[in-house]
């Protein structure tokens, strides 16, 4: 579709990328690019951990927020050292996100947990909020870490190394207001113009796009019903046990196994309050960025979209207008790299997406069915010891056979 | 568990299920009744006919079926006597047999209406599942009325095994019904008694807290049952979104189609285990309703105690009166006192015949003290008998009964490991 003429050219555009995003070694042609991103991730490769946790609170005369430690090790040369630690909050974590999208939007960038919606001041800072938040949190930075193009960014090397002071005079930086407005209204403008001729492979991934957002939906809800109906039946059951034990202060010969049962019943509950919070604390936050994922590719596609859409009304322009040719030409060239490089980017990430999709999906069920069995075999001991205790006693007296 | 009715379970038509209270150390020590014969409520059928107010009505019968004991072992094909009877003719045996027996802890009919009922089950005394459930106590009723000592050597009782027609006549003309107002009195009645026997007032104050803890049980678990049946129900919705998200992946989609299978499986899985806790819970009915058998005969005692002491207490004020005329002593003031001293004394022969008569009412009313005396004895030795074989009967089928739920409990939780290993390695191939 895009010949292999096309040669990349030595200013880009810095629509396309902000120059400081870029890593020098990194500034090859498309093809190359492209290769760079089939390279297959060797576990044994890895050469940069990052860690997210120790959530503190901090309390200025405007505001109270929450900070997150962020530690890394690397061996990654372009780092000047090899340990770092430092405190960030939810805004920079958005500020990395954004620019990240910004150099690559075709590019798929792992979910960020979702903003808050305020009910109160108090809920921000419920702990188990902070905890799910903070979860999330080193999932995203260690997605990036792991992904072939965003882990090289200077941006993202800036907020795992940069003092608070420095991190924020960086942020300042980047493309000015003007430029950023002109590229919203570039881009308004391609969206309302539509694409014309989406290559099939890209509508492919629409469909299919669409399709897994309803499956992981609906799968996010389930578990969360499950999750409900798991706490309602926890409510019910916890009332058994004390009843069993209310009757045994009423017999005699019976008072012994009805204490008995009582604690057994009371052992399963806390079991199944157990498997309720691991389905809450493990699968359901997996579930629900691949919900967040499929916004985020549908916006890629979009991004896409409108790359082509400005490249075929930039064709169109050249093809009517008779002035300006020459800087005409020049911004088509322009935005058929752009759209070469797009579309190779989403690609390769899709490729890559897909895989770790299946890898993240297929462990986390897997993890829940092997909860679910475990939680089944400690209940299984608990009432296998009741009967084991009946037997003894019985056999004991004499009183029944169990041959 | 082998069950005394063992030509039940080869019955080919549906699966029986027979109660598991009965266990084979019972038909050891075994009464003559059952020694000759098994009996079984084999069947329950819908009739229509028309009612004592000439309305057409819809009602169950139950086919009892007796089998002497010696064919079946044999081998060869019994003879069988069966008979249909309805609900309401069992009640009456009941009745009938609550009068004659006030002494004995009279086994139980399962519920007329379902009570503690989960959402699922039907409430509804037409449903198969709740008639099927009644056969059961039912059958569990004729056997443990076989299976007693006393109750099981009752002619009546044997009448209604064996005669279809003209039982209920036969009942009647025993007359027990007169009696019947009698017991009725003893439930009813509110009566101080001074000396009751504290045997018996603390089995009152147990057959209380009995049928109030069983009944909390009973809820408590119907409602569990009914989150619990939520919880698998919801699992079938993994089954159907893995088929469909299956349609639109490759590699992932074999793992996932076959995972939705196991995860549908799960969720039927939770209908067998919920009946099987229906009848556990059908166990512990049981012996709610025994709870109030046995504060009936704790109320009997305390009729009979209370009856002694009415007669001894009118004894004595007799006495008591015989003694005031004779020595012309008004001891205790009473209105006759009172009006003979004011409206005059009587004439020696009043005197005379008054005397007479108080000495014909003290003889009968020592007499009437001895009768109620022993009447007394006798039903508290017998009660206490047929109380203590309760409280074993009891001990034990209860014991079992949680045994079985501990067993129901390890069998559900199998059958979990067995889906989730399943489905883990489906998730694999993912």
């Amino acid at each position: 579709m895009f010949t292999a003429l096309l040669t990349f050219k030595k200013n880009v555009d810095t629509t396309l990328t902000d120059g400081s995003s870029f890593n020098a070694s990194m500034q090859t042609s498309p093809a190359s690019m492209i290769n760079q991103y089939k390279f297959e991730e060797d576990a044994d490769t890895k050469d940069i951990f990052v860690t997210v946790d120790n959530p503190e609170s901090h309390v200025t005369a405007i505001e109270t927020y929450i900070t997150y430690r962020v530690m890394t090790k690397t061996t990654r040369s372009e780092f000047d050292s090899s340990e770092f630690e430092v405190r960030r909050r939810y805004q920079d974590f958005l500020w990395l996100k954004g620019r990240l999208e910004e150099a690559h939007p075709t590019l798929i960038a792992h979910p960020l947990p979702e903003k808050f919606v305020v009910k109160g001041m108090v809920e921000r800072f419920n702990e188990d909020f902070i905890e799910t938040r903070r979860r999330a949190l080193h999932r995203f930075l260690n997605k990036i870490a792991e992904h072939p193009i965003f882990s090289s960014s200077e941006d993202f090397k800036i907020f795992l190394t940069a003092a608070s002071g420095e991190l924020t005079s960086h942020k300042k930086q980047g493309p000015g207001f003007l430029s950023r407005m002109g590229d919203t209204v570039k881009a308004v403008a391609a969206a309302v113009r539509g694409v014309r001729n989406r290559p099939q492979e890209f509508t492919e991934m629409q469909e299919y796009v669409e399709a897994f957002s309803q499956k992981i939906s609906s799968l996010d809800k389930v578990t969360q019903r499950i999750v409900r109906e798991q706490k309602e039946y926890l409510e019910e059951l916890k009332e058994c046990g004390p009843t069993y034990a209310l009757w045994s202060q009423s017999e005699e010969e019976l008072a012994e196994p009805l204490k008995n049962v009582a604690g057994c019943v009371d052992r399963c509950c806390k079991e199944t309050e157990e498997q309720v919070k691991n389905l809450s604390d493990h699968l359901i936050p997996v579930l629900h960025e691949y919900v967040l994922c499929a916004d985020t590719l549908k916006a890629v596609l979009r991004r896409r979209d409108n790359i082509q859409a400005d490249f075929e009304a930039k064709t169109e322009a050249l093809a009517t207008k008779k002035a300006d040719r020459d800087t005409m030409r020049n911004d088509l060239d322009k935005a058929e790299d752009r759209l070469e490089w797009a579309n190779n980017a989403l690609k390769s990430d899709w490729t890559r997406w897909q895989k770790v999709m299946r890898t993240d999906l297929r462990s986390a069920f897997v993890d829940t069915a092997e909860r679910n069995v475990s939680y089944y075999e400690k209940c299984l001991a608990v009432w296998e010891s009741f009967l084991h205790s009946q037997r003894t006693d019985a056999e004991g007296n004499g009183k029944v056979d169990f041959s | 568990m082998p069950t005394k009715n063992n030509f039940l379970d080869s019955r080919q038509t549906k699966e029986k299920r027979s109660p598991v209270s009965i266990t084979p150390s019972m038909v050891e020590k075994g009464t003559s009744l059952l020694k000759k014969m098994e009996i079984s409520v084999a069947e329950a059928e819908k009739r229509t006919g028309k009612n004592a107010v000439n309305m057409q009505e819809t009602y169950t019968v139950y086919l009892i079926e007796t089998r002497p004991v010696d064919a079946a072992s044999e081998g060869t094909n019994p003879v069988l006597d069966s008979l249909w009877k309805r609900y309401s003719e069992f009640e009456l045996l009941r009745n009938y047999l609550l009068v004659t027996y006030p002494f004995a802890v009279v086994p139980p009919l399962p519920e007329k209406r379902a009570e503690f009922v989960w959402h699922k089950l039907s409430a509804d005394n037409m449903d198969p599942d709740f008639v099927e459930r009644r056969r059961v106590g039912l059958e569990n009723f004729l056997l443990r009325v076989a299976s007693h000592p006393v109750l099981s050597s009752d002619k009546i009782f044997y009448l209604f095994l064996t005669e279809e027609n003209g039982w209920k006549e036969t009942v009647f003309e025993t007359g027990f019904q007169a009696k019947a107002d009698s017991r009725l009195k003893a439930l009813n009645a509110t009566f101080r008694v001074k000396n009751p026997d504290k045997r018996f007032a603390e089995m009152k104050h147990y057959g209380d807290e009995l049928q109030s803890v069983i009944s909390q049980l009973l809820r408590v678990r119907a409602r569990a049952a009914d989150r619990l049946y939520g919880v698998y129900k919801v699992h079938g919705n993994y089954g159907r979104v893995f088929s469909e998200w299956s349609a639109i992946e490759k590699e992932m989609g074999d793992g996932l189609q076959s995972a939705g299978h196991h995860m549908d499986a799960y969720a039927a899985s939770v209908d067998d285990i919920l009946e099987e806790e229906e009848h556990y819970a059908d166990q512990l009915k049981e012996y709610l309703f025994y709870a109030d058998a046995l504060r009936t005969v704790c109320r009997k005692h305390e009729l009979t105690q209370y009856e002694l002491e009415m007669a001894v207490q009118d004894l004595t004020s007799k006495k008591q009166q015989r003694e005031e005329l004779a020595t012309g002593t008004i001891r205790t003031f009473s209105l006759k006192g009172m009006t003979s001293k004011l409206f005059g004394q009587e004439t020696p022969e009043q005197r005379e015949a008054k005397l007479k008569m108080l000495e014909t009412q003290i003889e009968e009313g020592e007499e009437q003290v001895k009768e109620r005396n022993a009447e007394c004895d006798e039903f508290v030795k017998s009660a206490w008998v047929d109380i203590e074989r309760f409280k074993e009967q009891k001990d034990h089928d209860l014991r079992e009964s949680l045994i079985s739920y501990a067993i129901m409990q390890i069998s559900m939780c199998k059958k979990g490991i067995q889906v989730w290993n399943n489905a883990k390695e489906c998730f694999n191939k993912m």
